[in-house]
């Protein structure tokens, strides 16, 4: 009897049954059509070219073919990793409103949302991998010199461990032990938003960093990443259900909704919060107005107006309260251009704190007082085949998967 | 001291005629070391010290490191001829891409009379380091006993947050070494091999640079950071890194 309550630990799963459920896994990937498969391989591709140029980053050395230099040392690559791992953390957040808190609407999203959190946190794994110079010293001297006050410590062993809960919690659900399953979603819930709020930390405690420096970036984070998160669902449960060329239940409808609402409420809190660090940025010490500065009315602005605030904020708000939270279409097109922005509001974000010369207020002739970044192919290619990863890993999961279908108990 | 005449102090401190007991009180209340105009602003100058000491003996005692290591320079008196650059490169062999000190140009064309400086930067060896406090992998790390922010390059990963976190650009990645690289105030180089002055401060032949013992009285540095009679500033105060390296003129 105790031997079935814990049928995981105790390997009760018979090796008969383990092994019916992985053909089945194989016959329904088998099962997809050409445009499927033709999609699977060109995002496979990409993902293998952008390996390409990360492989020969690392031989050539990242100096040489990264845009980064001394005075900006964090580039595109690092907002990557930033993106992909908030859109991580919004996934488990809003999947764990289901299926840890127990909102039954919010059930038939988890399955696929669980997964994607897997996917979406590789990603920005495998982006970090290529920012890091060394990657595998990372790997011992995280654990055998860890420096505690470090949030980036903090950030990269939390964000470790909740992989592994997730991945435990993705299997558990596969085998329907929905119970455990509960507990390692919520250890993944826990460690996700600590990851998020040290992620923020990593900014906001560089007291040498006026734009960054503060407890706005956690917060604009953790809003973020319910943002994220339900745009994520939206924009991936959309195309699972068209790659399927399967209807909609209600129960998927209803839930999707939901989702809707709370990007919503997501995007109303994130405008907010933008306004206000703009407003008290532009009166704050003269290294940050110059960051905002720039950012409003600089080079910047194009990104700032157009692509954060048009396409990451107001376009998808708007877009959700047309769609009357039902129209599916007009929710998926939020979404996508929502991506967009979101990507760009990383990016803006990353190199806006690191644009100011650090020495600009003594009118030093070598440096100009605002720097500039400009990422090149090498990191633009590692950005797009990490995309290409989540594309891939999505097609393959909605098909291994069959569509991540839950059964509401 | 109310805090009326406190205001009132500072308005005539503007006007450039502080009476030395006036210097003394405002000593007292804890910013210890003052630094006056530079560049147009005021700065104040706290580095290490606890609040409320006001004699040079209950100082020294209060510094958490012995020897407090610390450089001052001279500004006025840099030629940018960069021998110190040059000396730092061989001593600690840094490569043609990076720098561990460098020679900044200053120009302000609205200035009367004259109108360019230089000013040498380092690593400020900061009390407060956030490099630090950023680094994961304690890669890098504040010396115990001499307050020197050094680097154990066998950790350091390469994420860059140290990078990052310096107020003072004064990091870069080392291929050679595949980790940070810094100034170390030729600790391994010199220092630890029984020599008592860094490289850069043996080259400068026009004494810009003074390397020695914050804590010490009978060194140069603590006599010209303990002294009121002439301004004596930090680079970025504001960050609250509180470095040790300080600029003086004269």
């Amino acid at each position: 009897m105790e031997r079935k309550n814990n049928p995981v630990v105790q390997g009760v799963i018979s090796k008969e049954e383990f092994t019916q459920n992985w053909l089945q896994f194989l016959t329904e990937f088998l099962s997809g059509s050409k445009g499927f498969y033709i999609l699977l391989i060109l995002s496979g591709l990409i993902v293998f070219i952008s390996a390409m140029f990360g492989v020969n980053a690392i031989y050539v050395g990242y100096s040489h073919v990264y845009g980064i230099y001394r005075e900006i040392p964090w580039g595109i690559l690092i907002s990557g990793y930033v993106f992909f791992v908030v859109i991580s953390t919004g996934l488990s957040i809003i999947s764990s409103i289901g299926h840890v808190f127990g909102v039954k609407s919010l059930i038939p999203i988890g399955k696929r949302a669980v997964y994607l959190s897997i996917v979406t946190l590789f990603a920005g794994f495998m982006v970090i991998f290529f920012d890091v110079e060394n990657p595998f010293r990372m790997a011992i001297w995280n654990a055998l010199s860890p420096n505690l006050t470090s949030n980036i410590w903090w950030m990269g062993t939390l964000y470790g461990i909740s992989l592994i809960f997730m991945i435990f919690e993705f299997l558990l659900i596969l085998l329907s032990k929905h119970r455990y399953a509960t507990i390692f979603g919520f250890l993944t819930l826990i460690s996700k938003v600590l990851a998020i709020s040290n992620l923020g930390a990593v900014f906001g405690m560089l007291y040498g960093r006026d734009f960054w420096y503060g407890p706005f970036i956690p917060i604009y984070l953790i809003a973020s990443a319910i943002s994220s998160g339900s745009t994520a669902i939206i924009f991936f449960t959309y195309l699972g259900y068209r790659i399927r060329n399967e209807r909609l239940d209600k129960s998927m409808e209803l839930a999707l909704q939901v989702v809707g609402k709370l990007w919503a409420l997501s995007l109303a809190i994130l405008i907010f919060i933008v306004f206000w660090k703009i407003i008290t940025g532009l009166v704050g010490s003269e290294a940050q107005r110059l960051a905002i500065r720039e950012l409003m009315f600089g080079k910047y602005a194009p990104n700032f107006w157009f692509f954060e605030i048009f396409l990451g904020l107001i376009t998808p708000f708007f877009l959700l309260f047309v769609s009357k939270f039902r129209n599916l279409n007009q929710m998926f097109a939020a979404s996508l251009l929502s991506f967009i922005g979101i990507f760009i509001m990383r990016f803006d974000m990353v190199v806006i704190g690191q644009i100011v010369y650090h020495f600009f207020e003594y009118k030093v002739t070598d440096f100009p007082v605002i720097l500039t970044y400009k990422p090149t192919l090498h990191e633009i290619m590692l950005i797009i085949g990490a995309c290409a990863f989540c594309v891939f890993s999505f097609l393959i999961g909605e098909k291994v998967f069959k569509g991540h279908h839950t059964e509401i108990h | 001291m109310n805090w009326k005449e406190f205001f009132k102090n500072l308005k005539t401190e503007e006007q450039g005629c502080v009476p030395d007991e006036t210097r003394r009180e405002f000593l007292k209340i804890g910013l210890i070391i003052t630094g006056v105009a530079a560049g147009g602003s005021l700065l104040n100058v706290v580095s290490v010290v606890a609040e409320g000491l006001a004699t040079s003996e209950e100082l020294s005692k209060e510094y958490p490191y012995k020897p407090h290591y610390s450089m001052v320079f001279r500004v006025d008196r840099c030629i940018d001829c960069e021998r110190c650059v040059e000396a730092c490169r061989q001593t600690n062999n840094v490569p043609e891409y990076g720098w561990r000190t460098k020679i900044l140009e200053r120009v302000d064309t609205k200035a009367v009379d004259q109108q360019r400086q230089f000013m040498p930067i380092l690593c400020n060896h900061c009390n407060n380091p956030p490099c630090v406090r950023a680094c994961p992998t304690q890669a890098t790390y504040k010396d115990k006993q001499t307050g020197i922010v050094k680097m154990a390059s066998y950790k350091c990963i390469g994420c860059k947050s140290c990078m990052s976190a310096c107020p003072y650009d004064a990091r870069y990645f080392n291929e050679e070494k595949r980790a940070i690289d810094k100034c170390d105030f030729c600790w391994e180089s010199r220092l630890s091999k029984g020599m008592k002055n860094t490289a850069c401060a043996e080259a400068c032949p026009a004494g810009v640079r003074i390397f020695g013992d914050l804590s010490d009285p009978n060194s140069e540095v603590y006599k010209i950071v303990h002294q009121m009679g002439k301004a004596v500033w930090v680079l970025k105060p504001e960050t609250g890194a509180k470095p040790n390296v300080f600029y003086t003129i004269g």
